[in-house]
């Protein structure tokens, strides 16, 4: 059985055209999945029953209920998702007085090997479907109250792309979700050809991940400074033009002693010229065997006032979730995928 | 129609300019369960340890794989797993001598560095090393190889005859003589005292190169002398 949740408008006209069903039918069948949060086709009463009844031979609607959620002293909350790859995804909800923001995973694991990150420690186990990175939303209890959502939770988003498009579409859609793009932030490692891509087919924000402006070190950081160095991400992204509401931002872990020195805000100043953005400094959250530590706080504090003194909107990101595992870059599936 | 020289295709979004070819496959043949070797004539160059971009397509979609084959050599090789609910291998297996890919031009800097280093591969990770040795650039190198079956160490003799004993086959499904009966980390725990001055290039599936990271730092192995490579 296929799922319908997460098929786009044209998707579903397929289906339906394949089972002869009114061509008015994909679009009643959009507004059951994403405005009326149905859990099955028979649900969909404003179908005729022979319809219904064709439409269960082959499709369910397919959201899942989360297997498992703990909650932080924060507020925070780690839910946990089965996928269809009988393996785990984690997903952040994180309250902020009116902001509630969802930190949704694209991956089953992750290829890119960071040093830093914890999911990059599990390996790579598989891509989620649309439906699978909607479901992380439209299955937890505080479905209603979000207003924000960020792709930087388990996996590189732009490492699967047409799921993450595919997901944007419905929720920015009139027939989806009807979301405003202006919420929504999708943060890569920078792969060139599909951040091309992304910025072309899509309105989100856009936030990369910089950790350090030098070659030498971002490569000892991140492997895929050895593919698409960050020189050329930026070349990239300074032949967008971002308009006035799109959003370009820039994510860096602060580490003591390797990428907080005034030489790394010289150099930050130096390559981001000419591009209108902001810089989230991060404080490094410990993994198991990491050569790495955060820099203090207050030295993330002077870092921020550097930057910001020079013209870059710079701001901290607070740390939420940590005591849960859910804080930024510790989310991990590792020991569960195993079983 | 094969064109003689590279098309210059200009991304209308960027104004960026990239060269795409046009290539016609001599040769693809399945080298053990799964795994398959295509080749084309070279005609650019690239330094070993290189990607490029394939598609069967002009715009279709592109993926990336290290060249298989040396900086001198008449043929461009490629090394790659089917992944059966990929898009792109899947297709690439059906192509047979006389057929169309397109390549991007090559890029990527998992080079080769004269320093002495210790090279860790597994499955078609084994690519940018063979690169390198049919280059010539193996001096100071020691090359620990894994795979799960004997059949899978495509280029042994190859690597043999040139590195001889700097060539540690480790094989984790499979006992033979001359072969180390486990993984490339168990390998690793069993070696006393591992060099902290070398380089150690990784590549591989992303679970191995995030595991032997781990264990090289754990053994005292500075991070900045562990070099891996995206394995897309």
């Amino acid at each position: 059985m296929e799922p319908l949740f997460g098929k786009t408008l044209s998707e579903l006209q397929q289906v339906t055209a394949a089972l002869n069903l009114p061509g008015f039918s994909a679009r009643q069948i959009a507004d059951w999945l994403y405005k009326k949060r149905c859990g099955s086709v028979d649900e969909m009463t404003n179908l005729s029953k022979r319809g219904r009844e064709q439409l269960k031979q082959n499709y369910l609607v397919g959201t899942t209920p989360f297997r498992n959620v703990q909650v932080s002293a924060d507020g925070t909350k780690k839910y946990l998702f089965n996928t269809s790859l009988e393996k785990y995804v984690e997903t952040a909800y994180i309250p902020d007085k009116e902001r509630h923001t969802v930190c949704v995973s694209t991956q089953v694991g992750c290829k890119m090997g960071c040093l830093f990150c914890m999911t990059g420690k599990q390996g790579f186990q598989g891509n989620l479907t649309s439906g699978e990175i909607l479901n992380q939303l439209r299955s937890i209890e505080e479905w209603e109250r979000i207003t924000n959502i960020v792709y930087m939770g388990m996996g590189e988003p732009l490492d699967n792309l047409e799921a993450v498009l595919k997901s944007l579409e419905i929720l920015t859609s009139d027939w989806g979700y009807a979301m405003s793009p202006r919420r929504i932030t999708v943060s890569t490692i920078g792969i060139i050809p599909a951040m091309k891509e992304f910025l072309e087919k899509s309105e989100a924000h856009l936030a990369v991940s910089l950790h350090t402006p030098f070659d030498v070190e971002r490569k000892m950081l991140m492997p895929v400074q050895h593919v698409y160095p960050l020189k050329e991400v930026l070349q990239e992204i300074r032949s967008w033009d971002f308009g006035r509401q799109r959003r370009m931002s820039f994510e860096y872990i602060m580490f003591g002693g390797l990428n907080d020195s005034p030489r790394h805000i010289k150099e930050l100043v130096k390559v981001l010229n000419g591009i209108r953005c902001r810089i989230n400094l991060i404080r490094f959250h410990p993994i198991p065997d990491t050569p790495l530590v955060s820099s203090t706080d207050e030295r993330i504090g002077a870092f921020r006032e550097e930057l910001n003194a020079r013209g870059i909107i710079t701001t901290v990101r607070a740390s939420r979730g940590e005591d849960i595992y859910a804080a930024c870059g510790l989310l991990s599936t590792k020991e569960l995928s195993k079983k | 129609m094969t064109e003689e020289r590279p098309v210059l295709f200009v991304d209308i979004f960027t104004m960026h300019q990239h060269f795409l070819s046009e290539q016609t496959l001599l040769s693809s043949e399945e080298i053990a369960e799964g795994v398959y070797l295509f080749s084309f004539r070279r005609n650019f160059n690239f330094l070993a340890g290189q990607v490029i971009g394939i598609s069967i397509e002009k715009d279709g979609p592109r993926r990336l794989y290290s060249i298989c084959s040396g900086e001198q050599e008449e043929e461009v090789k490629i090394l790659y797993n089917v992944i059966e609910e990929g898009y792109l291998t899947p297709r690439l297996s059906d192509l047979t001598e006389g057929d169309t890919i397109w390549i991007t031009e090559p890029r990527g800097e998992f080079l080769y560095d004269p320093a002495p280093a210790v090279w860790i591969a597994t499955g078609t990770g084994i690519a940018p090393f063979y690169s390198m040795l049919r280059s010539g650039k193996y001096t100071n190198k020691t090359l620990i190889h894994g795979e799960r079956y004997l059949e899978r160490f495509y280029f042994y003799a190859d690597f043999t005859a040139e590195m001889r004993d700097g060539y540690i086959r480790c094989c984790s499904g499979e006992d033979a003589v001359d072969v180390f009966g486990g993984r490339v980390t168990d390998y690793l725990k069993g070696v006393s005292a591992l060099p902290h001055g070398y380089k150690y290039y990784l590549c591989g599936r992303a679970e191995m190169v995030v595991e032997t990271r781990d264990l090289l730092i754990v053994r005292g192995i500075p991070f900045g002398n562990i070099v891996s490579e995206i394995y897309f």
